[in-house]
């Protein structure tokens, strides 16, 4: 069954005999894209028609003829017995960018930000990177291995970590190259491949520096960490230890509630709240503790910031601010003027967001939005600001500041100082577009 | 099956002398990992050549290993950006003497090879022996990392053709790394330490500072780029990338779909899930080549093959190399009889996605 995209009620309110002989052959002929475009600059007049007054003499059809859910019996309980979106959701799904990869295995799949509300990514939804493919790993057969710069090399099966004292928080985890296509030019259509190459959960799991504390670790020494996987690619990443004896790194097998999903390191992986996501090593089955960084594949391959100078910036790990409106966004088209909620996401890998403005003339003036709680440190805020839309051509965008008093830079700003090839760490202002049509589109504004 | 007893035999001996004064506080908890088992896992190499095993390799030996096992994703000469980025390529004679690759500050440059990026050997050397090759990693044994190290350090002509690289000579070739002076950590990207004291970076200050300015901030905006016309439809029909409730809807792009017969939709849908979990897609396209040939390509020329299903079949199963091109498929061992049959079904259907 195809989702009805077709009839956006108050795009076109559809009266009786709204569409000519003609409106109909253009829709045959052309499209609906240009029809919507047609109808937009043709039947301005039924547009400004009031809701209120749309309706006909009787009433709604949506109320007066009652549907097939109130007039029959519904599913039993436990039809589902693990619960799935609605069918008319189908369309938020996780996708790859056409074209950005050539093997599914070392690939990329986008979380669709623009359907998405609050903070919490739903974790069928959470964005997936893999390096070499993922598995669906026996926990029972996983062991976390913790060795080097330690009194006593140990293992841990699962059933020794879900044992220990566990805590849950709330962080984002971003890919050092979300927006990386957009360094140079616009290359997306929409915020799902511009920005989804980050999701916001709450992790449950242990501190890591409590195993480390076990394991009698040389905090004098030891000042680097190398987190290792249990996939093909034994994926490594080095860590430094300050942000372990802050106990804010955290052995994780919990997300959302219960077990990791597969794709997002079932059942073991780590969380380094503000930091990158390839650094939140997946299906981690070993710690080391030594006194140097490891340079390891995605630290002197991949995941390296080249400068204009031709010199990469090697070991950049936090994500810093950055913001992004997700509602309306690129690819969307707003059903009427009137009222707009601009709604968004805010966060900063170096603490809380403090405030975000939003600007619907292209950064000329701006407005500050309000912040939704939860407010928390290293994981998302969802921001809205109210909108009356003339109908006029709009350009919105939204600039995040957090509290070390950062402001999230123009795409003038970043490339004054990093060109345009460094591929990671792309936290520029975002604008859409919004024509005359309520046709959204990605734009960039330097 | 042996390994995993012994294993568990050393954990229960391991368990008893488990008894450190940390450990104390969550007792029962974890043991003391064994020496083989360390030894086991903890495969990685530093920069400083700390993890290296002993062992030599040399560039004859290197190609032979290269081109079995390496050159159908990476290309005979490490060269190809069919299946990944290139390996080699861009690096110059003169870099090897700066230990900096010109090519990077050259904007017409194409594309960045890894013997462009890469500043330490010990970094090739542990990601190859870890992660490759692609479908069997950790397979290879150490003298063949170095030999194919040594093949590759030839191709970019950091090591002569008759080079055997070894354990002994490494920190030597190590100095003649093209970009081994191409990296720089003086930026506020890293979260520890600062190099001041001891660590990394710079203790986090920002390279790029904007102000909040909220009123009359610019006289004019002016947008510097637009999705291109050609890349509109790229990303499929935006319509059913929202949801069909709400403030917006998504923008209509090309014609809608139709919708198929739903049991056949399935069926198609289920086997190129199937082609994506066994890797097939890796090495072919629905419409074009990618390593092997692409699958309309396998079905025009089989049409008229009354065995066409269970040629195909076996052809997947067993592997084979000439028909094609030089390049051979391996054997796919992983990939079940039925599971074959079903694939050769649906290449010879047209691959279809519904």
């Amino acid at each position: 069954m195809a989702i009805d995209t077709t009839r956006p009620g108050r795009v076109r309110p559809a009266p009786e005999n709204f569409l000519s002989d003609q409106d109909i052959e253009v829709i045959n002929k052309g499209g609906r894209r240009d029809f919507i475009r047609k109808a937009f600059l043709t039947a301005s007049a039924a547009m400004a028609v009031p809701a209120m007054a749309r309706a006909q003499s009787a009433g709604d059809p949506a109320i007066l003829e009652l549907p097939a859910w109130s007039t029959s019996l519904g599913l039993p309980v436990a039809a589902n017995p693990y619960g799935m979106p609605s069918q008319y959701e189908r369309g938020l799904v996780r996708r790859e960018s056409p074209g950005l990869t050539r093997v599914g295995g070392s690939s990329v799949a986008f979380t669709p930000l623009q359907g998405l509300f609050g903070i919490i990514t739903p974790s069928g939804l959470h964005f997936e990177r893999h390096h070499q493919g993922w598995h669906d790993i026996d926990p029972n057969r996983h062991r976390l291995m913790i060795n080097g710069l330690v009194k006593t090399q140990a293992v841990y099966t699962m059933d020794d970590i879900m044992r220990l004292p566990s805590v849950s928080r709330i962080h984002f985890i971003e890919c050092g190259a979300n927006t990386g296509m957009e360094w140079g030019n616009v290359a997306v259509p929409t915020v799902q491949y511009s920005h989804g190459m980050i999701s916001c959960s709450e992790f449950t799991g242990v501190p890591l520096k409590l195993i480390l504390d076990m394991c009698g670790a040389d905090y004098k020494k030891g000042r680097y960490v190398l987190a290792e996987g249990a996939d093909g690619s034994s994926m490594t990443r080095t860590i430094p230890m300050e942000l372990i004896e802050s106990g804010e790194v955290l052995v994780a097998y919990g997300m959302n509630g219960e077990m990791l999903r597969p794709e997002n390191g079932y059942p073991l992986r780590l969380v380094v709240p503000g930091v990158q996501g390839v650094s939140w090593v997946k299906w981690l089955r070993r710690i080391e503790v030594g006194d140097q960084p490891w340079a390891a594949k995605d630290e002197a391959v991949h995941y390296i910031d080249l400068m204009p100078d031709g010199l990469h910036r090697q070991y950049t790990s936090i994500q810093e601010c950055k913001s992004v409106i997700t509602s309306p966004s690129g690819g969307q088209i707003l059903l009427d003027k009137g009222f707009h909620n601009i709604s968004g996401l805010a966060w900063s890998g170096r603490g809380k967001v403090t405030r975000v403005d939003v600007s619907v003339d292209g950064g000329i003036n701006w407005r500050e939005a309000r912040l939704e709680t939860p407010v928390l440190s290293k994981a998302v805020t969802r921001f809205n600001v109210d909108w009356v839309w003339d109908g006029k051509p709009a350009i919105l965008q939204s600039r995040a500041i957090d509290e070390t008093g950062y402001v999230q830079p123009s795409y003038g700003q970043l490339r004054a100082v990093r060109g345009t090839k460094s591929i990671y760490h792309n936290n520029a202002i975002q604008s859409w577009k919004v024509a005359e049509s309520g046709e959204v589109s990605n734009v960039q504004v330097l | 099956m042996s390994r995993f007893s012994k294993t568990l035999i050393a954990a229960l001996l391991a368990g008893t002398a488990f008894s450190a004064a940390a450990f104390d506080r969550f007792p029962g908890i974890g043991r003391e990992a064994t020496e083989a088992e360390v030894e086991a896992w903890d495969i990685d190499v530093r920069p400083d050549f700390v993890g290296l095993p002993k062992g030599s390799g040399s560039v004859d030996d290197g190609m032979d290993i290269w081109e079995a096992q390496c050159a159908s994703c990476h290309g005979i000469f490490g060269e190809s950006n069919e299946v990944f980025t290139p390996i080699v390529g861009g690096t110059r004679v003169s870099d090897i003497e700066t230990g900096r690759v010109a090519a990077l500050v050259d904007d017409s440059f194409p594309q960045r090879s890894t013997m462009m990026k890469v500043p330490t050997l010990s970094t090739l050397f542990d990601y190859v022996r870890r992660a490759m090759p692609w479908t069997a990693p950790k397979s290879l044994s150490d003298d063949e990392v170095y030999a194919l190290l040594a093949y590759l350090l030839n191709l970019a002509e950091v090591v002569p053709a008759d080079f055997v690289l070894s354990d002994e000579n490494i920190r030597e070739v190590q100095e003649r790394m093209p970009n081994r002076n191409g990296m720089t950590t003086d930026h506020g990207m890293w979260p520890g330490a600062p190099a001041s004291k001891g660590g990394l970076g710079n203790g986090g200050v920002p390279d790029v500072k904007n102000v909040a300015c909220m009123k009359d901030c610019k006289k004019a905006v002016e947008i510097a780029s637009a999705l291109p016309d050609y890349a509109q439809d790229a990303h499929g029909n935006l319509a059913e990338q929202n949801r069909p409730v709400g403030p917006v809807r998504g923008v209509q792009v090309g014609e809608p779909a139709e919708a198929g017969a739903p049991a056949e939709q399935s069926s198609a849908a289920e086997t190129l899930a199937l082609a994506n979990g066994k890797g097939c897609m890796a090495c072919h396209g629905v419409a074009n080549k990618i390593v092997g040939p692409g699958y309309n390509e396998i079905s025009a020329k089989y049409a008229d093959r009354s065995d066409a299903e269970s040629y195909l079949a076996g052809k997947i199963k067993a592997g084979g190399q000439g028909v094609w091109g030089a390049i051979p498929m391996p054997p796919q061992g992983h990939v079940s009889d039925d599971e074959a049959r079903r694939l050769a079904a649906w290449i010879l259907a047209g691959a279809k996605s519904q």
